[in-house]
């Protein structure tokens, strides 16, 4: 029987394209307990070209815990494939053993225990020595970053951006493009971006008067690197007004537009790119199914679903480099590009474990910089997790993190049902952990924060539920837009994620009282995030901190609310 | 800021915006092919019909048609109580048969755009464009 690993390479070989991917070196090493810098960084400099891929950072700019999901679900042609392989099943697949710091990375079981040993992962400091350590193998090396920058903490909101702005500034990427960057506010972002000292890329951001490529974020750029001439062509997030406030920037417009991609790609090919790269915030599975339908990708780095894999993903010629969030890990490319053919490739994701990378000290520097007016304020503790609660969110479904907030928002909104966004953002605490201000923001920050308290009717929870749900289970990856379910307290409901929109959800119930939900009857549903201008209600992180502050401990208790069938 | 009681309580204005389940097609939607085919019968070939796949905004959601050899394309948003939307005509002259326009969809459904080539053909084209409340993304 023909292998996975084995499969991999032949279909590399028949394609002309052979390559070879660093993770089972650190999962041995791993193993082997001997993970030290050097060898987390060991990398055979290869071919003439090297990428660096790092995104969906979301203003994390020190260490912090991250647990991967335990349940992602791919449907349709996606059912069972990576990145919707979790657990004991992801391990299997890329030959991780139990316990190994890769499992750690890469999975969610033992997490808690796994992170006491291991211990945070992430920090721009760490992530400055890695990359600084590429550059000095392949000193043009490209740095890319996926965007979800420039959101997503304390002090990034504070400072609307200008914290990241900065760090980011001294890690020097060549590229950017964007998603919750927009939230900031059209006039924010244009300001940033005015004085940004690398390019802005999307080919996809139009201006939305005239359904027309916008001026200030050109679709590409083109580098010379190793002798190659490199077209990186930028992808923002396409539902950005839909899955966001599209009145925080009603001048632009965004969409998929993969006809306009293919024109790009034969445009840059036509003056004379040799390597095409696709700087993507589509979300994974969007991405492979763009992959399929543009031709002339040679490299997509795929943002926005936070998906981390240990090997490319290879569609047709084009190959896909997946590289985490919450920067956790940074992707290293290495292409062998000749005659304006990419024909091979070395990959590694290399996974920011903080206490064994060490930090870059003028980075180090800057970011305490970045932090230190606010410093009494992240510091503050404002409760603890009891001796057996983890806080997370990634995941379909809600995430401890996610019933925190909606126990908060039930009790102190005085609401029947709750309801919290499904974003794949927000570090994890371990149990036993002070969780402080900064802990609270890190999961809720946002420009439209307002928690709102409205009347809905059971039909009405209904049609919301479908809709969230058609977002994410819709069989065809381009109706996606990437995030999870929403998250909901007070009710329960079972959802079969193979019929079509409208009849997904069922047996909804209202916990409290243990009865069907009445179409007809109006509940009190207090919520946050909603993208409509002029909602209105107290800032989700003071409902959430006024709660842990009451609770002082926090221990939930196991949510099995929500039956999911059909998987 | 201080949570008080009242304004804990307080109902805030917008949640969600009311977006429905995929609209059913209508029969009128069907008829306006009919009535401008005659009942011919409609194949696919020379017609283009570019539609997002996710509506920025049901009320205005752009899209545009072309065809080298068509005389007349009819475009149909087939969920939407009156279908109708344009009908673009191009002489023999036409520099390129290309049109654009900004259309308002009802909720989610198929946009459909019929074109009668010179030869007397017609051809079909079909785009499901989904409106939705969303405000979930990642």
């Amino acid at each position: 029987m023909i292998s996975r690993r084995d499969f991999l390479q032949t279909s590399m070989a028949a394609a002309a394209l052979y390559g070879t991917s660093g993770f089972g070196n650190w999962a041995r090493l791993a193993a082997q307990q001997s993970l030290t810098q050097d060898k987390l960084l060991e990398f055979d400099t290869f071919g003439n070209v090297s990428l660096i891929h790092i995104t969906d950072i979301h203003a994390q700019l020190k260490p912090i815990y991250f647990r991967e999901p335990e349940i992602n679900i791919g449907v349709g042609g996606n059912k069972g494939v990576v990145p919707h392989v979790t657990g004991a099943d992801f391990r299997k697949l890329y030959g991780i053993d139990d316990g190994s710091p890769s499992a750690y990375a890469l999975s969610y079981n033992d997490f808690s225990a796994l992170a006491k040993a291991y211990g945070r992962v992430g920090g721009l400091d760490r992530v400055a020595t890695v990359v600084k350590s590429i550059r000095a193998a392949r000193p043009d090396a490209l740095l890319l970053d996926g965007g979800d920058t420039w959101h997503g903490s304390y002090t990034c909101y504070q400072t609307q951006g200008q914290d990241m702005v900065n760090v980011m500034n001294a890690l020097k990427p060549d590229a950017m493009t964007f998603h919750w960057e927009f939230t900031l506010g059209s006039e924010r972002v244009n300001e940033i971006v005015e004085g940004l000292p690398f390019a802005a890329l999307g080919q996809n951001i139009f201006d939305a008067e005239w359904n027309e490529p916008s001026d200030l974020f050109p679709p590409y750029k083109f580098y010379e690197s190793g002798g190659v001439k490199v077209a990186v062509i930028g992808q923002a997030f396409p539902y950005m007004p839909i899955a966001n406030p599209g009145w925080m920037f009603p001048e632009y417009s965004f969409g998929i537009r993969d006809e306009h991609m293919q024109e790009m790609v034969n445009e840059v090919r036509a003056q004379g790119a040799e390597l095409v790269v696709c700087l993507s915030h589509n979300g994974f599975d969007v991405d492979k199914q763009m992959a399929g339908r543009v031709t002339g990708i040679d490299v997509i780095l795929s943002g926005h679903t936070h998906d981390a894999l240990p090997e490319p993903v290879i569609v047709g010629d084009t190959i896909i480099v997946a590289s985490g969030s919450n920067g956790k890990f940074v992707s290293r490319i290495d292409l062998d590009v000749r005659n304006g053919k990419m024909l091979g490739f070395r990959h590694k994701l290399i996974p920011i474990f903080s206490d064994v990378i060490t930090p870059d000290a003028d980075m180090a520097a800057l970011i305490d910089e970045q932090r230190a007016p606010y410093e009494s304020e992240l510091s503050e503790v404002i409760g603890r997790t009891g001796d057996a609660q983890t806080l997370y969110r990634r995941g379909n479904f809600n995430g401890t993190w996610d019933d925190l907030i909606c126990d908060a928002l039930i009790s102190e909104r005085e609401a029947d049902i709750a309801m919290s966004p499904g974003v794949r953002w927000g570090p994890s605490i371990l149990p036993g952990q002070d969780i402080t201000r900064e802990d609270i923001w890190n999961v809720t920050s946002m420009t439209y924060g307002e928690a709102y308290r409205n009347e809905m009717t059971g039909e009405f929870l209904h049609v919301v539920l479908e809709d969230v749900a058609d977002n994410l289970f819709n069989p065809d990856p381009y109706y996606q837009q990437g995030g999870d379910m929403v998250r909901v307290g007070g009710l329960g409901y079972r959802i079969d994620v193979t019929k079509p929109q409208g009849s997904r959800i069922t047996e909804m119930t209202l916990l409290k009282t243990g009865e069907a939900i009445d179409p007809s009857k109006t509940y009190q549903v207090a919520g946050w995030a909603s993208v409509n201008e002029d909602t209105e209600g107290p800032k989700i992180w003071d409902v959430v901190e006024s709660h842990i502050a009451k609770q002082g401990t926090i221990s939930l208790d196991p949510n099995n609310s929500v039956k999911v069938v059909g998987v | 800021m201080e949570l008080t009681r009242r304004n804990a309580i307080i109902m805030g204005a917008g949640a969600f915006l009311v977006a429905g389940l995929p609209l059913r097609v209508s029969a009128a939607g069907e008829d306006a092919i009919n009535a401008f085919t005659g009942g011919a019968e409609v194949g696919a070939g020379d017609l283009k019909l570019t539609a997002p796949e996710i509506a920025e905004n049901g009320n205005t959601v752009p899209i545009e048609v072309s065809s080298e050899g068509a005389v007349e394309i009819l475009v149909l948003a087939m969920g939407n109580p009156t279908p109708g939307v344009a009908k673009f005509k191009f002489g023999p002259l036409a520099a390129s048969r290309y049109a654009s326009t900004r259309i308002r969809l009802a909720g989610t459904q198929d946009v459909v755009a019929i074109a009668k080539l010179e030869d007397g053909s017609f051809v079909r084209a079909s785009s499901m464009v989904k409106v939705t409340i969303g405000g979930c993304g990642g």
